[in-house]
């Protein structure tokens, strides 16, 4: 080694790796939050980092809105067999069946729905901590979150109750009932993570990249065509070659007409691009303070 | 692959007004960071509240219940970067919860930059974030003199602010300061040079922010490795790994080499380093502040909590500190009061033994013996911890010098502190006969 110093990446390593240690050390009953995007799968990476050659001691924990793009579930079964890792996945339809989430009349959005279902899912297995790939970049209410956020015993998040966070010494203490949402991706931007998933070679979900598909032009954005998704009448349909920056549920990705094959083509136009990833989900533009109301309620 | 770039952390300090929002916002914006869903959602914003002027402090606001009410509480960071770095902003806004904010926000960074309204030039404020920057130890300090343009650009004023500094500087810790003159609201001397500043000759801003050298803020001398958790495979399929036992953690301090020396504390047994163990692949050798899991040649009984150093330079080891803390929560701090207190990898218990002074900072001066801290007090304290920790002074190394203390029953963290250095060393022949 020529240097003691370590590059951005490297940094940013260290430090997720070092929290997810903290994880491992001081809570009882883990989990972590696999989707199989692209951030998720920067933190499985990270968890190898951290624990290999161990098993990895928490389990993948993943809530299915029943709205996924197959590509994505697909991608998170194969990913997460080949970890050896347990993968539990909980439903929002059998949470609606249940009546643990209850739908409002006319609402077809899974978004508000996943939030009971999550917090059912904690409540069963008795999660003490889930360890999610949420990025303070992604949005402006983010940039407030602490690595450790702390939830109270109805899953809430209270931005007044928050714990000061200094150095890399994290407080996860909780009482029985309480549980700790942990984001060790919280400094990492967008250009970081494929700058990461660049270095680590690691596969993402075909959807990333360049295909042909049939989308339907809503609220300014192109939807995919879909048994859910039926184009209205007088709506433009149109057959183009796009790509996703950001997964969300199927009915409310936005598709970025995109030609980028490869990783290298994804970097080259994040580089170049004038819209932030975001705003490519329908969910995000009903309101700036949207994001900031479905996280006071225990989204992820 | 893309070039090897570093990462700079630094947090704008300065009281309200100052145009500390502005700044950051002229820094996302010209360096070309802003996307064209941000620009558009400022626009939506400014029709509603700004009178239809766009307001690039705007940006920098974050939750609702603040913009409302027109301040910002709490630490907000931001992310940009340019072709020679990136960059994490802390930004710790000015008023009541000042202190605690920007200690949270000073304790991650490479680098403070202090605005000052050219105006009023030094206030009360200026010289509290000075001696909080001093305090918390971050290593580069920049003062950004701004709204240069509300004074005509007039070099002397510019001279006069630096000369005021320059008067309480040296009652300090800080070693690397820059003067700037900018205009925030303009963009001169942010990221492009002043046409209006033929007389500053140095570099602008983000020039400096670019360019200064941070390589070596992070302690590199007296390896620490606090032992985060026990790598165990138990796999009794492999025979590798069957007796595999790793200790994984991330180094505090120093670097460590394969074959090196090192003692074991708090027990004083020594062994050497067998292997540096990463996902890549073993290492010959690693540096702070690296994740990594050693293996030891010896079978020793190490946990969490245990602290691997090198014999060079010998941490301090006591159950009584010795500490300044910056209290952050209303209920105030008390002789007697009882903590759990976590530093590096464990938490013991700690309970208050003496409240020695509280520093002013604003004359800089201790008070002693003050009858309790209050939110956002700064104070010298004494505590006794249930065991001994392993330790360095802040001074020397922020890792190992540093503690928060957590209420029991609450949860909260209450106080953030800084360890004044040890008595003594741990001696190098401590426990060699118990081997
Ligand atoms: N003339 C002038 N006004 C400035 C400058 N920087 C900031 N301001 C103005 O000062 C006011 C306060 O700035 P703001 O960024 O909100 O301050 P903050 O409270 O420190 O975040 C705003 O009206 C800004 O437009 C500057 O360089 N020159």
């Amino acid at each position: 080694m020529s240097s003691y110093h370590l590059d951005h990446l490297g940094y940013l390593e260290t430090e997720a790796i070092h929290i997810m240690r903290e994880v491992a050390a001081e809570f009882e009953r883990p989990c972590l939050l696999f989707s199989g995007g692209k951030d998720s799968i920067c933190l499985l990476r990270l968890a190898e980092k951290a624990f290999r050659p161990a098993d990895l001691p928490t389990p993948f924990l993943n809530v299915d809105t029943g709205h996924h793009f197959p590509e994505l579930n697909e991608f998170r079964d194969r990913r997460a067999a080949q970890l050896g890792g347990k993968l539990i996945v909980r439903k929002v339809e059998d949470a609606i069946a249940a009546g643990i989430a209850v739908p409002s009349p006319g609402e077809i959005s899974r978004n508000r729905l996943q939030i009971p279902t999550l917090l059912a899912a904690i409540e069963e297995f008795r999660f003490d901590c889930a360890i999610g790939g949420a990025r303070r970049d992604e949005e402006k209410a983010r940039a407030k979150e602490w690595f450790f956020s702390f939830r109270d015993a109805f899953g809430q998040w209270d931005p007044k109750n928050q714990r000061p966070e200094v150095w890399n010494i994290y407080n996860g203490r909780v009482n029985p009932g309480e549980h700790m949402r942990v984001f060790p991706l919280s400094n990492w931007t967008e250009m970081d993570v494929w700058e990461y998933i660049r270095r680590e070679q690691l596969q993402v979900p075909t959807i990333y990249f360049s295909h042909r598909r049939k989308c339907v032009r809503r609220n300014g954005q192109w939807l995919p065509v879909t048994d859910l998704l039926p184009p209205r009448e007088k709506e433009e349909v149109r057959d183009l070659v796009v790509r996703v920056r950001t997964i969300g549920d199927i009915i409310s990705t936005g598709m970025v007409e995109s030609p980028a094959n490869t990783i290298d083509d994804i970097l080259a136009e994040i580089a170049a691009a004038r819209v932030t990833e975001r705003g490519t989900r329908a969910d995000d533009k009903s309101g700036e303070a949207a994001m900031e109301d479905r996280k006071k309620q225990g989204y992820f | 692959m893309s070039p090897s770039i570093e990462l700079l952390r630094f947090n704008t300090c300065g009281s309200v007004d100052d145009g500390k929002s502005t700044l950051i916002g002229r820094l996302l914006y010209d360096s070309k960071n802003l996307m064209e869903d941000q620009l558009e959602a400022l626009e939506r914003s400014a029709d509603l509240t700004g009178g239809g002027q766009i307001n690039l402090a705007n940006l920098t606001d974050g939750l609702r219940a603040e913009r409302e009410q027109g301040i910002t509480i709490d630490v907000a960071y931001r992310y940009f970067a340019t072709p020679r770095r990136k960059f994490i902003v802390a930004d710790t806004p000015g008023h009541v919860q000042y202190t605690r904010n920007m200690v949270t926000g000073a304790s991650t960074a490479n680098l403070a930059v202090v605005l000052v309204d050219a105006r009023q030039g030094v206030i009360e404020q200026s010289r509290r974030h000075t001696y909080l920057s001093s305090l918390l130890r971050i290593p580069h300090l920049v003062i950004a003199i701004n709204k240069m343009d509300l004074v005509g650009w007039d070099e002397s004023r510019f001279l006069e602010i630096r000369e005021e500094f320059e008067s309480f500087l040296p009652l300090l810790d800080i070693k690397d300061v820059k003067f700037v003159p900018i205009s925030a609201l303009n963009g001169d001397n942010v990221v492009d040079p002043s046409p209006h500043t033929p007389w500053y000759v140095g570099p602008t801003l983000l020039g400096h922010l670019e360019t200064v050298h941070i390589a070596s803020d992070w302690n590199l001398n007296g390896f620490r490795f606090p032992v985060q958790w026990v790598n165990r495979p138990n796999d009794p399929q492999n025979a590798e790994l069957h007796d595999f036992r790793g200790l994984s953690g991330q180094i505090a301090g120093g670097t460590v080499k394969v074959g090196q020396k090192v003692m074991v504390l708090p027990s004083g047994l020594k062994s050497t380093v067998k292997g540096i163990r990463t996902y890549d692949g073993p290492m010959a050798e690693a540096f702070c502040p690296q994740s990594v899991t050693l293996q030891l040649s010896d079978d020793l009984d190490v946990s969490r909590g245990d602290v691997l150093v090198g014999l060079d330079v010998l941490p301090g080891m006591s159950d009584e500190l010795h500490a300044r803390v910056c209290w952050m929560q209303p209920r105030p701090l008390q002789r007697g009061r009882k903590y759990f207190l976590k530093h590096t990898t464990q938490t013991v218990q700690a309970v208050v033994t003496a409240l020695e002074s509280r520093i002013n900072i604003d004359t800089f001066e201790a008070e002693p013996q003050p009858a309790e801290l209050a939110m956002n007090d700064i104070g010298e304290i004494r505590l006794k911890v249930s065991k001994a920790l392993i330790y360095d002074g802040y001074a020397t190394n922020r890792l190992t010098g540093s503690f928060i203390l957590i209420e029991p029953g609450t949860n909260q963290t209450v106080a953030a502190g800084m360890l004044l250095p040890p008595n003594e060393a741990v001696k190098p022949e401590y426990n060699d006969f118990a081997i």
